[in-house]
């Protein structure tokens, strides 16, 4: 397998962006990633696409031509990738993307990941989200998205003692970090008790233990690592990635406090760049409830297994703490248009390692992860990178 | 969600009489029915038979659902569960007849047949199974 490395990032900002279409975002991320990289459309050889539903949402399939198009790459003749994998859509493009260069079958390929959600109602919007759960075998019986991990939730206070203040000091750290990014959908802090006295959306969740819909878009540009310094002085390599599947439905998997995904994703990307969790300075996990980043952080095995509550409590995955995680804000701050998440966790990743991540820079980052769920945990996705120097 | 006539009446076995399957090759119970076991995989195919649960088991965890999808407007705030049955496997399904702030992980509950939900104010109604406490 030959060497992979990221040599450009873009991103639009995050949030309810009404008076912006899909095809807007996909093409303002798309650019700045190719201007980053400072590439010619003629050095691109692919481009792959992670979205999780624009058929649901906007009504419009067939993605990546469309943004491969408006992106002024039809002529081109691109071939184009559309991912699709909950979630993680937008992590599994980046593997597939990688592969593709890996393989010698291309050299430079850009991948993107977007999602337009705020054009349906929110109800509907929820509804869409639960779609990468069983709709057969639990949606149609009342169980939301929220709802099941409400349940993690619940089991995982049952097992460990870990309180809803333990949850809500993830939100109000994210929030934090979140006011030193200037693309984030939120940019205030919040206290612990303004999270515990929010309404509830699925018991022990309220309002605040759960990240936003939002609109938004991602893209990195990827190069057969040898050529890479050809277009960047700072190449961010590709040093391991992980990905795993497990049972579709929540009440079948092995444990409901342990996503299996997670714990395998993990460690065949640690396997695969020869590190451990404890030489990762910087971390973007997939926070689309407060108790996600509780089990992320232990899965991922930052944290001992039922810790991961007062871990969070204490500080320990605050910027610059022990391992800085979710230092853009996270899905809960940033903001979580879906199809971007992916990708948007790398680009953060790349800045860190970078050292351009302005006010919210961890000190002496030389290796990050980024980690991605699909549904409630029946895919994750694990990458790790490194400085190339 | 709402969901075309076919595509329930596919299910109604499952939903309606708690049939699953059994596992002739290493015993293991799975619901809804499965064509091939995930212990066993390609030594079960052609020897997974049809088992009906007994429709007793046992809370494992809970949530109270407060947003709820249009079709269950009506219902909220609702209890929906992981449940334990008494051979072993796992499903999710609402509680009723209880109250929320009364449920608890342990508790033991059996399967009742009820109406699940309607497709708009006039559309056709599901039914299938939700969850009591055991009396
Ligand atoms: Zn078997």
């Amino acid at each position: 397998m030959r060497d992979v490395a990221v040599i450009g990032v873009g991103e639009t900002e995050f949030g309810e962006l009404w008076d912006r279409s899909f095809r807007d975002l996909g093409i303002e991320a798309g650019l700045k990633a190719i201007q980053d990289a400072k590439l010619r459309s003629e050095d691109i050889d692919a481009v792959y696409i992670g979205n999780m539903s624009a058929g649901k949402f906007i009504d419009q399939e067939h993605v990546s031509a469309l943004v491969a198009d408006y992106s002024g790459l039809a002529d081109m003749h691109l071939p184009t990738v559309r991912v699709e994998g909950g979630g993680a859509c937008g992590a599994i493009a980046l593997l597939q993307a990688r592969l593709a260069i890996a393989s010698g079958m291309h050299d430079i390929v850009v991948v993107g990941g977007a999602e337009k959600m705020t054009d349906v109602g929110e109800v509907q919007a929820a509804e869409i989200l639960s779609s990468t759960a069983d709709q057969e075998w639990e949606s149609v019986f009342g169980a939301t998205f929220a709802g099941l991990y409400a349940m993690m939730a619940r089991r995982h206070m049952h097992e460990f003692g870990t309180t809803r203040e333990q949850m809500a000091a993830v939100a109000v750290k994210n929030h934090k970090n979140g006011a030193l990014n200037p693309e984030a959908q939120f940019q205030k802090e919040i206290t612990i008790d303004a999270v515990l006295q929010a309404p509830w959306v699925a018991e022990p969740l309220g309002l605040f233990d759960c990240a936003p819909l939002s609109d938004g878009a991602a893209a990195v540009v990827l190069c057969e690592a040898q050529r890479a310094r050809k277009f960047s002085d700072t190449p961010i390599r590709i040093a391991g990635s992980g990905q795993a599947s497990d049972f579709l439905a929540l009440h079948d998997r092995r444990d409901l406090t342990t996503l299996d995904a997670t714990v395998i994703a993990g460690k065949r990307a640690f396997h695969e760049a020869k590190i451990m969790p404890k030489d990762i300075q910087v971390a973007e996990v997939h926070d689309n409830f407060t108790i996600s980043e509780i089990l992320a952080i232990e899965d991922l095995r930052f944290i001992e297994k039922g810790k991961g509550g007062p871990a969070t409590a204490e500080g320990l995955t605050a910027l610059n703490g022990k391992i800085s995680v979710n230092t853009s804000g996270g899905l809960k701050a940033r903001g979580q248009p879906v199809g971007a998440t992916g990708v948007a966790q790398a680009v953060e990743i790349v800045r860190q390692l970078r050292g351009e991540a302005g006010k919210r820079q961890v000190v002496g980052a030389r290796h990050g992860l980024t980690h991605t769920l699909g549904g409630t945990g029946a895919t994750a996705v694990v990458h790790l990178f490194e400085r190339g120097d | 969600m709402s969901l075309a006539i076919p595509r329930f009446w596919r299910e109604i076995q499952s939903r309606y009489n708690l049939i699953g399957t059994k596992c002739g090759n290493c015993g293991k119970v799975d619901f809804p029915p499965r064509a091939v076991c995930p212990v066993c995989g390609r030594k079960s195919i052609g020897k997974m038979q049809r088992f009906q649960l007994g429709g007793k088991g046992s809370v494992v965890t809970y949530t109270v659902i407060h947003d709820a999808p249009a079709q269950f407007e009506m219902q909220k705030p609702y209890v929906m569960a992981i449940i334990e049955m008494d051979e072993g496997v796992r499903l999710t399904s609402q509680l009723i007849d209880v109250k929320p702030e009364d449920v608890r992980i342990g508790m033991k509950v059996q399967a009742s047949f009820r109406k699940l939900g309607q497709d708009g104010d006039a559309g056709v109604i599901h039914y299938g199974y939700k969850f009591r406490p055991a009396g």
